[in-house]
Parts: C-alpha cells; sequence; structure tokens
C-alpha cells in the first residue's frame, strides 16, 4: 500500500467549494479517468455502499453526460449536464445538475490538471449559482453536534 | 439533530476574506483588543473594526465584558460547523481519489505492459541464438 497525497479543500469565495489532490500519473491518464466511462464507474463513487451503473458522456463542447449511482440498499441517485470547455488534458468545464436538485441550482464544475515531472495536480473547483443555492448545498451536506476541533481550525485558516 | 440556527452563508462569506481569517487566527491564540487587532495590518483600525463587525454578525467573534478594552474573543461553534461539513466533504472525495489512484495505477501497468511488449518486438535478437 503506498500513501495517498493529502487532500486540500478550500472556500476561496462564497460561491466555491475547491478540492486539490496530487496523483501520482500524467495528466493524460487523469484526464482518461475523468472521462472514460468505463474508468469513471471505478471511482466516483461517494460513500461507501455506491456503485456507479450508468455513466454515459459524450465529450464535445455541447455534449452531455449522465450518472446514476445505486445504493446496495435500493436507493439511487442521478446527475448530469452540459460540457462547455475540453482542452484535453489540461481541463474540463461542465455544469452540473443532481436529479434532487439538493444544490439548490445548477452548478458549474471546472477540472483542471497540471502536471510536473510525472506526477498531476488535480484541482476541482464547485461554483453554485449564488450564495443562497451553496447555503441550500451546505444545509443538506451539514451534521451537527460537532466540537471545536481547532486543528480543523487551523486547517481552515491556513486555507 | 437540527442545524444550530447559525447561519453558516455567513460564517462563509465571513472566511471569504483573508484579512478576517488572519484576524480569526490571532483570536485563536487568545483574546485582543481592536488596537492590537490592527496592528499587524496595513489598516485603519476603522477598516478593521468593519471586519470585526463581519465576524461578530457571523458569530464567529464576541466582545469581552472589561468596559474600555472590550477585547474580542473566538466563538469556536459557528467555525467548526463549517469545518465540519468541509470534514465530510473531504472524506467523501478522499475515498474518490483513493479509488481513483488505484485505477491510474492499473492504467500505468497497462502501459508499461503494452511498451515493453512493444519493445519486446522490436529488440535485436538475443546474442545467443548468434554464437553457434
Amino acid at each position: 500500500m503506498t500513501k495517498s497525497a493529502p487532500l486540500k479543500v478550500t472556500t476561496p469565495s462564497d460561491r466555491e467549494v475547491v478540492v486539490t489532490r496530487v496523483l501520482n500519473a500524467p495528466r493524460a491518464m487523469v484526464f482518461d479517468a475523468h472521462t472514460k466511462p468505463e474508468l469513471v464507474q471505478q471511482w466516483l463513487l461517494g460513500p461507501p455502499g455506491w456503485t456507479m451503473p450508468v455513466c454515459e458522456i459524450d465529450l464535445r463542447v455541447g455534449g452531455k453526460y449522465r450518472y446514476v449511482w445505486k445504493h446496495a440498499d435500493g436507493r439511487s441517485m442521478g446527475m448530469g449536464g452540459t460540457f462547455t470547455e475540453i482542452v484535453r488534458p489540461a481541463r474540463i468545464v461542465a455544469t452540473q445538475l443532481f436529479d434532487e436538485d439538493w444544490t439548490g441550482g445548477e452548478t458549474i464544475v471546472t477540472t483542471e490538471i497540471a502536471e510536473k515531472s510525472g506526477k498531476s495536480t488535480l484541482t476541482t473547483t464547485v461554483q453554485y449559482v449564488s450564495r443562497a443555492a451553496r447555503d441550500a448545498a451546505l444545509k443538506t451536506g451539514m451534521t451537527t453536534g460537532m466540537e471545536a476541533g481547532f486543528e480543523r481550525l487551523e486547517e481552515l485558516l491556513q486555507a | 439533530m437540527k442545524p444550530s440556527g447559525y447561519n453558516l452563508d455567513a460564517t462563509f462569506a465571513a472566511l471569504a476574506d483573508p484579512t478576517r481569517r488572519a484576524i480569526l487566527a490571532r483570536l485563536a491564540d487568545g483574546e485582543a483588543t481592536v488596537t492590537e487587532l490592527a496592528e499587524p495590518f496595513d489598516m485603519s483600525q476603522p477598516a478593521i473594526s468593519k471586519h470585526l463587525k463581519v465576524l461578530e454578525r457571523a458569530g464567529l467573534i464576541t466582545r469581552g465584558r472589561q468596559a474600555q478594552r472590550r477585547p474580542r474573543k473566538l466563538e469556536p461553534r459557528p467555525l467548526a460547523e463549517a469545518t465540519d461539513w468541509i470534514e465530510r466533504y473531504r472524506k467523501i472525495w478522499e475515498g474518490n481519489y483513493k479509488r481513483l489512484d488505484a485505477v491510474l495505477e492499473e492504467l500505468k501497468t497497462k502501459q508499461k505492459k503494452a511498451v515493453d511488449a512493444l519493445l519486446e518486438d522490436v529488440k535485436p535478437k538475443p546474442k545467443k541464438r548468434n554464437t553457434k
């Protein structure tokens, strides 16, 4: 087992969430892993228990994509959108909307892949349509009853 | 459990500014007066007070009781709610990216095998054969 690189999550503005991660592979491969259905289905699964039986990607500007996840207990969740920018192997911009619309409207997801000596830095930016939209998304994703946690505070402040 | 009523939107808006994050970082070390908080920044006291007001409205800081100094104090709870959400988000993505690591390793192995096979094809015949 190799130990995995740290993942960074930041909120640079009130409408955005940014996730950054270094991957030990050239960016052409990382790009493929994001755009070839048979590869996407292997990793873009979210919390444990979910699989992705539907993964359709029409990789061109104006083309659509559609993902459907299923949980072992019968629940399912769908999402899709349209590609607005494709620069292989560096950048993908697409709109994104969950069937249940728990993000309070369409979001814009920008995937950027930079490469340095064989390693790729992947930056995913999710931009919500408005502060209100993100607020709605935040409320959905929220749990309560946590404690202060100053290490996490520090992490956030350094962001 | 229901959310505690803090406005996460206000929390994130307050955190979106680097000066305000620096102020919170300073207050994480202990309470401080407006003058003390203004010191490290190239900013007027009114400008700092404006930032403090935003932080206060978001519930991130409160004022102490000492009449004259009125030191500002960090309120950890709303920040914890914001970081908790980020933590959940982080965990989900950590899981995704660990699987992506495995996918990429497999692709690299496949590519290496393909390259090796190609090289094998173009390689000159082993010397052994020629030493007859």
